[in-house]
């Protein structure tokens, strides 16, 4: 993909002073304003001179995409899920670990919450997500995943993330959470002990994360397993909205993202499943509470 | 394999400090063997092993166009002090039968071990590379010494090569007075006649559509030199090496200079099988997992145990690809 053609910056509709195409581009670029905020460009600015990195860190994460995906997921976030954030200011400065609930079939709960990081949080951040590896073999996707910060999920990479002070989001529930049957919402699955053992190694704060809202975009009835081996897929939901008119679209859920307490862990991380296991528990009721709490106090699902 | 028990006799070479050290280089008519011949004449004695013709070496240079499995190796050996062997001499040329190749890699290989054993040959080094742990899509972005060599799990030419890795780590407790070290480094790019350097040298260059892996390359000469100070007594154990920072397969390509098209995955594995078979292209088919996945490696042991600093950046490296000899 040629760089140059994906870009659309406010500032070039004004350099260049066509007559019809220059007047299409200045009002391209007020809608971008209106989409994104006043403040993106100056975000983007603070966002740059905090991370530096000449044009891709290490890990293939590259700032020119990562804006260009904040334009796109800055429409979910502000149109069409009307996300509201609170608690962001309980995320601390440095490394920290992000542990959410896992839902809605397709990861679009951790584009808000990276989203919400990005526009909502003081200072702005990227946030980097661990993904399956399964995605690595999807052609374009996994480009996409890696220019945007997201990572493989493996303890040697979450490890290199956190000493360079990042602030990592896990969905320690992994693809059970994200393909859960709508029966089963806001219902969390067992938690992977890995986040924990990170956590303890690396000394770093995890704060707990409550999504409300991803659970009802997609209506899943079930999963079909032989067929999901078959193709090789982690999961083959059936989802049936699918199937009519303009269904592949969520639905247009309210979606509320509640931050927890940052919570701070000590203990061996080389420790028995069993000793690790009430820590990961201790984080698991904390979101299990936040989701309870929230859908009690949550007036209508998609207002 | 090791026939004398070699800790107490190695302290009684002679150490007359006039001649100067020999170091034998196995697969010295290389582009790598010449480079780092060119580096060491002057201060040591270079005794070159090569099947291959002996080109524009300088004077000083002992050439011997030997096969590896032969015994006239012993020979060799025997009459001479040999202070450490070079071992580059692995073949990488994919057209050669199967058979032929893995003779070659691993017999000769063990036949080398057992000379160094023998003659108490206080260094070994051995040129293995990154590829040994295969570009996965479950791969850690950058892979440690210890993580398991799973390169050929589908590309079944790249088994001796980890055979021989795998020789060289049991030599270690196998003759713990040979200090033995192993090199891994990442895509080797210059004048060398390797994989990576011929895929730049494409006149277009395919990638695969969707995706565009980080990369580690690293100059031939950065390889020499880490070759060079690995050759100080102390000195053993298994090393990364990967150069410059990472930068993307598209990036790298832009840098060499060429267009680039993009294919599917899929279709370019039939059409590079098809092209293998009729002798079209000299790249391997699951070779394409190399510009799929990442495949990178974390040289920090070299860097702070061997001092072990790259020259050159990605730019040089890629301009070396050019150059003419």
């Amino acid at each position: 993909m040629d760089r140059s053609t994906v870009l659309i910056r406010p500032e070039d509709a004004r350099k260049q002073p066509g007559i019809w195409l220059g007047a299409i581009r200045e009002r391209a670029s007020a809608v971008l304003q209106h989409v994104t905020g006043t403040d993106f460009e100056e975000k983007i600015r603070r966002l740059e001179a905090y991370r530096g990195h000449e044009r891709m860190d290490s890990f293939g994460l590259d700032l020119e995409w990562v804006r260009v995906a904040l334009v796109a997921v800055a429409v979910l976030h502000r149109f069409y899920f009307r996300v509201d954030a609170s608690g962001l200011e309980n995320v601390p400065a440095g490394r920290v670990l992000l542990i959410a609930n896992h839902s809605g079939q397709l990861p679009i709960d951790a584009a808000l919450v990276a989203a919400s990081m990005f526009f909502d949080a003081e200072p702005p951040r990227v946030v980097r997500s661990m993904v399956d590896k399964w995605t690595q073999t999807l052609p374009g996707v996994c480009t996409l995943f890696a220019r945007c910060g997201q990572v493989v999920g493996v303890p040697e990479n979450a490890k290199k993330l956190l000493d360079s002070e990042e602030a990592l989001l896990v969905f320690p529930e992994g693809t059970t959470g994200i393909s859960k049957p709508f029966s089963e919402r806001y219902r969390l699955k067992d938690f992977g002990l890995g986040f924990m053992r990170l956590a303890l190694e690396t000394r770093t704060p995890i704060v707990p994360i409550a999504v409300l809202g991803a659970e009802e975009q997609y209506i899943n009835v079930g999963n079909l397993e032989t067929l999901a081996k078959a193709l090789r897929m982690p999961v083959f939901p059936i989802i049936p909205q699918w199937l009519l008119p303009g269904g592949l679209l969520p639905l247009p859920t309210k979606y509320r993202i509640r931050f927890g307490q940052p919570l701070m862990m000590t203990g061996d991380p080389d420790d028995e499943d069993a000793v690790i296991e009430p820590k990961v528990e201790i984080v698991r009721s904390a979101i299990q509470s936040m989701l309870n709490r929230g859908i009690k106090e949550r007036q209508h699902v998609f207002w | 394999m090791v026939r004398k028990n070699s800790n107490a006799t190695k302290t009684s070479r002679k150490e007359t400090a006039a001649a100067p050290p020999v170091v034998l280089i196995t697969g010295i008519c290389g582009r790598l063997g010449q480079r780092l011949t060119r580096l060491l004449h002057r201060q040591q004695h270079v005794i070159g092993i090569d099947r291959r013709p002996f080109l524009s070496f300088p004077k000083d240079v002992e050439h011997f166009a030997v096969d590896l499995r032969r015994k006239k190796m012993r020979d060799i050996f025997r009459g001479r002090d040999i202070d450490a062997v070079v071992h580059m001499g692995i073949m990488h040329n994919p057209r050669t039968s199967s058979a032929e190749h893995h003779t070659w890699n691993v017999l000769g290989f063990q036949r080398l071990l057992e000379n160094v054993a023998q003659f108490h040959v206080r260094k070994l080094i051995v040129l293995s590379g990154a590829a040994v742990y295969g570009a996965r899509p479950d791969n850690p972005q950058f892979l440690e010494e210890d993580a398991p060599l799973l390169g050929g799990a589908n590309w079944s030419g790249l088994r001796d090569l980890i055979a021989v890795d795998m020789l060289a780590q049991s030599f270690f407790w196998k003759s713990p007075s040979t200090e033995t070290v192993i090199f891994r480094p990442v895509h080797i790019l210059g004048s060398v006649r390797n994989g990576s350097s011929n895929y730049l040298r494409l006149p277009r260059v395919p990638t695969l559509l969707g995706f565009d892996p980080m990369m580690q390359v690293i100059h031939q000469d950065d390889v020499v030199e880490a070759i060079r100070m690995a050759l100080r007594p102390g000195i053993r154990g298994i090393y990364n090496l990967a150069g410059p920072p990472p930068i993307a397969l598209s990036h790298l390509i832009q840098i060499a200079g060429k267009p680039r098209f993009a294919i599917p995955h899929p279709m370019a594995e039939i059409a590079v099988r098809k092209l293998w078979k009729i002798g079209m292209t000299s790249f391997p088919a699951p070779e394409l997992d190399h510009i799929r996945y990442v495949c990178m490696v974390d040289d920090e042991r070299a860097r702070s145990v061997l001092g072990f600093q790259h020259r050159h950046d990605v730019n040089a490296a890629v301009r070396a690809v050019f150059e003419t000899e």
